[in-house]
């Protein structure tokens, strides 16, 4: 989990640097403070699972083996990427073959409520098939408040589907903070009028978070149907790159820089004896040399060919699309707890 | 060959698919136990169970939304919009998602949306919509319309097993009113073909769903007064059969473009580009659009009379096009 987390991070680091020299097309979407649930939540799934993650659960597209090239090509807009250019950041689609034990990948499209009536869906579909996989489906306080939420959650718990959302509480939906998005207090309880069961976790806390989602994803792959893990947690930057966040008071970045996600899970490694401050040095070095080497290659890519403009709009006139490159990482073989 | 119903044609559609692909399934508000508001998927559930005909809460967007997750799955979803006003709730689903993902991705959303349209039946604002223009802008759709009851089975077919998002719009007029030969054997109608409903030489009345027995009517009256006009029923909205509408102008040398949506910013716009861009030329007389009002769908009987196109207004305007 640390080596995803810090990858995360690390492959944002460089999307800042290509940001700022003008190689990033639009806006860059950074998930700084929130690696850490991105990662402990996709860690308790299974390989052929699938997930519907936002724009900042880099965590989790680096914990299901997206490499990190792929990432790179989406930002710069190369015509080698998934999307060939066509959509941005990380909306890219990952659907195997149904007997592959490979991730269903379903990147959001930006009405991000969107991702839970698809993600019921995927769930869904994959049990009719008699193929069946648990959705993990990430959503923003903001997206909880629109329509599509509303009716996907209460779909899933009707045909207790397979579904596993989490709703992070980020404190900010682009400015608008928490307090006017909704009037409780606990984005979980946004489950309780679906029948839907719902813990509210520390996001910050990379093992607890770990702990909720394996309860979770297990009871809904047991048949007890769609489940909701609340995180709580900081948007430690503003929306975008070009949002300098003014609207965060000052105490707050304070208050939650003193529960950054990695410090913490490093502390807790090296405090049970998991792992040296070395080992943990050595897998600093190792992601942090892994985006920038992969940050380069992507660099030297195509653009796409603007003859290929109104090409695979239907059916019939498809071209090419990459699929989605999945790597396992180093320690891929160590048991999982 | 067996004559049965406009409705009765979508029923076998729907069973003949869903007996050869078990991928085949209906989901929608009261399609189950009820068979549907006008009793389209009665007997489904008896036949396939509720994991395949799945009644739903009233949820358009999550109606269209897991649709679209399940075809990711392998599904072929078919979604019933009770009425089909009610698209309305699910369009961010359609013309977002669904009509950008093979686009984006390469992943198609192999989904039918299939409701009842359409007026004249006093169904007032929000049951009697011909939503056609509202998606006419956002490629990556499919668009049909049937008026008869072997295009209606046909054309469902070809929807069902088509691998982009299709919007399957059935005249509710239509339904019971309509009978004609259906054979039982597996038979599709390709998306994208009109045809052509009655030969004529003096103008083409472009038109489909219940327009086509309106411009059918028109073209007989007309007829007596030495009018010979040609009736193109469109059948595919998306994509428009452009080889056929641009053919049977080049014949007849005029148009009149009848849709029963309203006429501001409908179909006929695009109808009329494509003639004055293609067939300018070949145009004797002006290029003319019969739709209805500019305003929204009237309840009372002779509102919607005044509101609808009719008979009256398309031999009124032949006979102008005519003597131009």
């Amino acid at each position: 989990m640390y080596y995803f987390a810090r990858l995360a991070r690390d492959v944002e680091e460089r999307l800042v640097i290509l940001f700022r020299q003008s190689k990033v097309i639009g806006g860059l979407y950074r998930s700084l403070g929130q690696e850490g649930e991105s990662v402990a939540t996709a860690y308790a799934l299974e390989r052929r699972d699938a997930v519907l993650p936002l724009i900042r659960n880099m965590g989790a597209l680096m914990t299901v083996g997206v490499r990190p090239l792929e990432i790179f090509r989406q930002y710069m807009a190369k015509g080698t990427s998934n999307s060939r250019g066509r959509d941005l950041n990380i909306h890219i689609v990952h659907l195997p073959d149904e007997d592959a034990n490979e991730p269903v990948i379903v990147g959001p499209i930006s009405m991000l409520g969107d991702s839970i009536p698809v993600a019921a869906g995927i769930a869904m579909g994959a049990r009719m098939r008699g193929k069946p996989r648990v959705a993990m489906a990430w959503i923003g306080d903001g997206a909880t408040s629109t329509g599509a939420f509303h009716e996907g959650m209460n779909f899933a718990a009707v045909q207790r589907i397979p579904l596993v959302v989490v709703a992070e509480d980020n404190k900010f939906a682009y400015s608008t903070p928490i307090s006017k998005q909704m009037a409780i207090t606990r984005i979980d309880e946004r489950a309780a009028s679906y029948g839907i069961p719902h813990e509210l976790v520390d996001g910050n806390d990379m093992l607890a978070v770990y702990d909720v989602a394996k309860k979770m994803v297990d009871r809904a792959r047991d048949g007890a149907g769609a489940q909701l893990i609340g995180v709580d947690t900081m948007r430690m930057q503003g929306h975008a790159q070009h949002d300098d966040a003014r609207y965060v008071p000052k105490a707050q970045i304070d208050e939650w820089s003193r529960k950054d996600p990695l410090t913490r899970f490093r502390s807790a490694l090296v405090e049970r004896q998991a792992g040296s401050e070395k080992d943990l040095d050595d897998i600093d070095r190792m992601t942090r040399e892994y985006a920038a080497k992969e940050a380069d290659l992507a660099v030297g890519e195509p653009m796409p060919d603007p003859e290929t403009v109104s090409r695979g709009v239907y059916a019939g006139d498809d071209f090419a699309v990459p699929r989605v490159e999945l790597v396992r990482s180093p320690f891929h073989q160590l048991a999982r707890p | 060959m067996p004559v049965i119903t406009y409705l009765e044609a979508i029923r076998q559609a729907l069973f003949d698919e869903m007996a050869a692909d078990e991928r085949v399934f209906v989901m929608g508000e009261d399609v189950g136990a009820y068979g549907g508001a006008f009793k389209v998927t009665d007997g489904l559930l008896d036949k396939f169970g509720e994991k395949r005909v799945i009644d739903t809460p009233i949820s358009e967007a999550a109606i269209v939304g897991s649709a679209i997750g399940a075809s990711y799955m392998g599904m072929r979803p078919v979604c019933e919009i009770q009425f089909i006003d009610f698209i309305a709730c699910a369009f961010d689903m359609l013309t977002n998602f669904a009509a950008t993902s093979r686009y984006r991705n390469g992943a198609g959303a192999p989904i039918v949306v299939r409701g009842p349209s359409g007026g004249g039946v006093g169904g007032g604002p929000f049951h009697s919509l011909n939503p056609e223009s509202f998606f006419l802008n956002t490629p990556g759709l499919r668009m049909v319309e049937p008026a008869t009851a072997y295009d209606a089975k046909g054309l469902l077919k070809a929807a069902i097993r088509n691998d982009d998002p299709v919007l399957y719009f059935e005249h509710k007029f239509l339904y019971r009113r309509i009978k004609d030969e259906v054979p039982d054997e597996d038979y599709i109608v390709p998306i994208g073909k009109a045809a052509v409903k009655r030969e004529g030489s003096d103008l083409t009345i472009i038109t489909f769903g219940a327009m086509v027995y309106t411009a059918l009517d028109a073209a007989t009256r007309l007829e007596a007064d030495g009018v010979h006009a040609e009736v193109l029923d469109l059948r595919s909205l998306a994509p428009l059969d452009r080889e056929a509408i641009l053919q049977s102008v080049s014949k007849t040398n005029r148009a009149l473009l009848l849709y029963e949506a309203r006429r501001t910013g409908g179909i006929g716009g695009e109808l009329a580009a494509i003639i004055a861009e293609e067939a300018f030329e070949y145009l004797d007389a002006p290029i003319m659009r019969i739709a209805s009002q500019d305003a929204p769908v009237p309840y009372a009987p002779p509102l919607e009379a005044a509101f609808l196109p009719s008979v009256e207004k398309v031999i009124a305007g032949a006979k102008k096009l005519v003597e131009y």
